[in-house]
């Protein structure tokens, strides 16, 4: 192993995130940081929490507890047994006390007690210091930099001449190396770390172009007589309000930069720090890390689901438009799935844990978001390549400018080449340009996400704002994807519930989709079926049966006309029930027409307005679906579609895809996530539509939460918000470079006598960055039109 | 005149030599993972050299408060980590093919890269 990573067996066993808790100061203070206990001597003493997983009965305390203490090492072992939690102290590694209790038969995971949340306020406490910090050090420098900067405003050329000139020079010269030590220590450690390691960043830029004009300034005070009389000029002012306005620029770039994880923050804030788990009979409140699979947990109305679970008692409706931006609340009752994060509105449940910590949707929604902000969209990689090679280009580009005045500059050469290098060096940002992307995606992927759309990553972000064809699959996507019965036409003396009792009766046994309809729609009425008997399928026409004495048909026009039964008057009530995308079937009973049931699957009550959104943007939509034509063209007529494709086989979704692209069509492709997945894998981007959270995030390229297609369209605008502001800060940052880089040496002044000074070139520097982070946070003002 | 010009093409030959010509000393992963220290403006080590096809744990401890610092990616890999200031952060590399796969800060500043061997 490399020498500074030896750790020993101690370190190693201890060293994961745990709630070990340091007890004694332990030797080596290289070794010690927070909570990993790492010893050269085996004394350390460090805290457990274990949850213990299958201990059922108050039997199990002594058991875990007498395995655990036999472990070497452990001085104690204490289990609450309520909670299921053991307190384990001594110098055991946290693999051994796992083992011992997984061989007294049960499990155990080490509690992680940090919350995400506290992980973040910490994170915003450390920022908080830096910051401080570097407003400290900004104050330090700009004292004694802006005094100097007003005196060589006034009096005019700071050179030195006399002795007593020299004497009180030096003297500046001290304070200033004062300010470099003190206030910008951190530039010159970094610098000469990373010349160390053979890569050059910003801190070398600065350490350069502030140490240059400080040692060049300490030549002309110690020996002005080696330079000549016209360039005995000092540049102390130069260096400390370089220093300073780059620490400026720095802490207001964390400043800035805060703002940009406002989404992630908003998504973690969802998360219940809670649970009021049912344990022996008691209501336990635990933190969530300590929640088991399979617990019982009590929600009352206004509160947090806690994790991710099932309804076993009561029913209540819950607000989950925090996840999936749907406003409405949703119904929930025994059997249904409730998950974490969301807030239950109305009535208290009871529910069982079915998937905790990581594993629940917000969980993985958290960490998908967390990914995505830090993945690069492709447009980013120039970026990256050019920032691989700027430093050392922008010290050749110095060296070079400096050569060129000492060649051919005026008198006096030496200073206008001191200066010119040091204003090159100054002016460059690396910064800029390596921030102009990644700040950009993690607004934009945050903004969405706060729409309930989930991006993958940042190449998702990208093709989604090209796409110039959306193919949308019919079923679950344009439409509720749930049949329902929507018309019964009664032909006879029946009312509509006989008629739903008897054709529910009749298509009880089936499981085809259109029968599942129609005894939903009876269930819904509080209609139960009846035994038939005589059952029968007709293939490809309908059912019939017996019920007491009465003969059942239900079928098609084709069955009907088969068995003689008269429905020509009401053939044209059907043909306009098949133009509105319904099916008609004809129910009759002995052989008399009673009914004719048209059953549809509804259109979603915002598709139009959605896919008209889309169109809007320029984009070509097609659907695509099995059903036959006629639904088809109907279906697609009503949503403002012209072009659409019927009776595809799910199979060849995939080859209608490869079609447009074949075309020179960027194409994206809508579908459910699970049927349409090769069709999904094989666009351009594929958006995965879900209900609610019961989405299968890692299947698309993008996921929108909720049924909407609203979602989709929000998510192509802030996909092209986004790259916008990509390029805009790639525009920024390359032309600022570009034309800074240059000036900085000099190129205008054979023209116009123009050279810029380092403190201008220090400022330019300092707030370019800023520009590119508040320019990112723009993005947050975003609104998709329709919400 | 001429030494001086003389002496900058040296700087300019020294400066490329430095960056981009010198083969930066790698630090061989050992049992299955390795430390590194953000600290001062550099990972250290910076350049890892790992066994091909094996996935390794690369224990990474923030110790530099600059928010810049904050964030870990290894863009060929699809990672991207917080690390946490003063906290170990485990990164695990999957298994990978020979080649080099560069790992830095947001904004390029803090550089490394893992040598898949």
């Amino acid at each position: 192993m490399n020498n500074s990573t030896e750790v020993n067996d101690a370190e190693k066993s201890q060293s994961c995130c745990c709630s070990a808790k340091k007890q004694q100061q332990v030797s080596s203070e290289a070794n010690c940081h927070d909570n990993t206990i790492v010893s050269d001597d085996s004394n350390s003493v460090s805290e457990y929490h274990l949850i213990i997983e299958g201990a059922g009965c108050a039997s199990c305390v002594g058991k875990i507890e007498n395995a655990l203490k036999s472990v070497l090492g452990v001085e104690s072992a204490e289990m609450n047994f309520a909670q299921r939690t053991v307190l384990v102290t001594g110098n055991a590694s946290e693999e051994k006390l796992i083992k011992a209790v997984e061989q007294a038969g049960y499990n155990a995971k080490l509690s992680n007690s940090e919350s995400e949340e506290d992980a973040l306020e910490e994170k915003e406490q450390a920022d908080w210091q830096y910051y401080k910090k570097l407003m400290r050090e900004m104050t330090i420098a700009l004292t004694l930099g802006i005094p100097l900067m007003i005196y060589s405003l006034v009096v005019g050329e700071m050179t030195v001449t006399t002795f007593t000139e020299q004497m009180v020079w030096l003297a500046v010269g001290l304070l200033t190396l004062g300010v470099m030590v003190f206030a910008g220590k951190h530039f010159y450690i970094g610098a000469w770390n990373s010349f160390k390691n053979h890569s050059a960043n910003m801190d070398t830029l600065i350490a350069l172009g502030t140490g240059t004009a400080w040692l060049y300034s300490m030549v002309v005070v110690f020996a002005p007589e080696v330079v000549p009389l016209m360039a005995r000029h000092v540049y102390f002012e130069a260096t400390a309000m370089i220093i300073g306005l780059i620490n400026l620029g720095l802490a207001l770039e964390i400043k800035a930069r805060g703002k940009t994880s406002e989404a992630i923050k908003r998504l973690i804030g969802l998360q219940a720090k809670t649970a009021r788990v049912i344990r022996d009979d008691k209501d336990l409140d635990i933190p969530i890390e300590d929640v088991l699979l399979n617990d019982l947990i009590r929600v009352r109305p206004g509160e947090k689901i806690s994790v991710d679970g099932d309804v076993v008692e009561g029913h209540t409706s819950i607000d989950e438009s925090m996840l999936t931006g749907e406003p409405m609340p949703v119904e929930k009752t025994e059997g249904d799935q409730v998950v974490a994060g969301t807030i239950n509105k109305s009535g208290a449940i009871v529910f069982k844990a079915t998937r905790v910590g990581k594993d629940t949707a917000l969980a993985q929604i958290i960490n998908m978001v967390k990914r995505a902000q830090n993945s690069k969209p492709p447009i980013g990689r120039l970026a990256d390549v050019i920032s691989a090679y700027f430093v050392p280009v922008v010290m050749i580009i110095a060296v070079v400018s400096a050569l060129a005045w000492l060649n051919f500059g005026p008198s006096p050469a030496v200073a206008f080449a001191i200066v010119s290098a040091t204003t090159v060096l100054i002016i460059a940002c690396p910064c800029a340009l390596g921030l102009a992307t990644p700040m950009s995606v993690m607004v934009g992927v945050g903004k969405a996400a706060e729409a309930g759309v989930l991006i993958r990553n940042g190449e998702a972000l990208q093709t989604a704002s090209k796409i110039t064809t959306m193919i949308l699959d019919k079923t679950g996507t344009i439409t509720e994807g749930a049949p329902k019965v929507t018309d019964i036409i009664v032909a006879g003396s029946q009312t509509e519930d006989e008629i739903l009792l008897l054709v529910a009766s009749l298509e009880a046994g089936s499981e085809h989709p259109l029968a599942m309809a129609i005894v939903e729609s009876a269930a819904e009425k509080g209609i139960s079926p009846k035994k038939v008997t005589d059952f029968a399928s007709l293939s490809g026409m309908g059912v019939q049966a017996k019920l007491q004495s009465k003969r059942l048909l239900f079928g098609n026009e084709k069955l009907m006309k088969q068995q003689g039964i008269a429905i020509d008057q009401f053939l044209d009530k059907a043909q306009q029930l098949a133009a509105e995308a319904k099916t008609p079937m004809y129910f009759a009973v002995d052989a008399e027409l009673a009914a004719v049931i048209a059953v549809a699957d509804p259109i979603k009550s915002d598709s139009i307005e959605a896919i008209k959104r889309l169109q809007n943007n320029g984009i070509r939509v097609v659907m695509l679906t099995g059903d036959n034509r006629m639904t088809a063209k109907a279906v697609a007529s009503m949503v403002g579609i012209t072009d659409f494709v019927a009776e595809v086989m799910p199979e060849d979704k995939a080859k209608k895809v490869a079609e447009y692209q074949a075309n020179g069509e960027i194409v994206g492709m809508t579908g459910d996530g699970i049927n349409d997945a090769p069709a999904l894998a094989h666009a351009n981007v594929g958006f995965a539509i879900g209900t609610g959270t019961d989405v299968a995030i890692e299947s698309a390229d993008i996921t929108l939460m909720r049924g909407s297609l609203h979602g989709l369209a929000d998510a192509i605008a802030v996909s092209k918000a986004t790259l916008t502001n990509i390029k805009q800060n790639l525009f920024g940052a390359f032309i600022y470079n570009v034309a800074g880089v240059p000036f900085a040496a000099g190129v205008l002044y054979p023209f116009f006598g123009l050279l810029l000074s380092p403190v201008i070139a220090g400022a330019a520097m300092a707030f370019s960055s800023l520009t590119v982070v508040t320019n990112a946070n723009r993005l947050r003002l975003f609104k998709a039109k329709e919400h | 005149m001429i030494w001086i010009n003389l002496a900058g093409l040296g700087l300019i030959t020294l400066i490329v030599w430095w960056f981009w010509l010198y083969k930066a000393k790698t630090s061989e992963v050992q049992s299955g993972s390795i430390e590194v220290r953000v600290k001062d403006g550099v990972y250290q080590p910076a350049n890892i050299t790992i066994p091909a096809n094996e996935s390794v744990q690369i224990l990474f401890f923030r110790e530099d408060a600059t928010p810049c610092a904050e964030m870990l990616v290894i863009p060929d890999l699809e990672i991207s980590e917080t690390l946490v200031l003063n906290k170990q952060v485990t990164v695990t590399v999957p298994a990978s093919p020979a080649g080099v796969y560069p790992f830095h800060c947001q904004m390029q500043m803090y550089r490394g890269a893992l040598i898949v061997k």
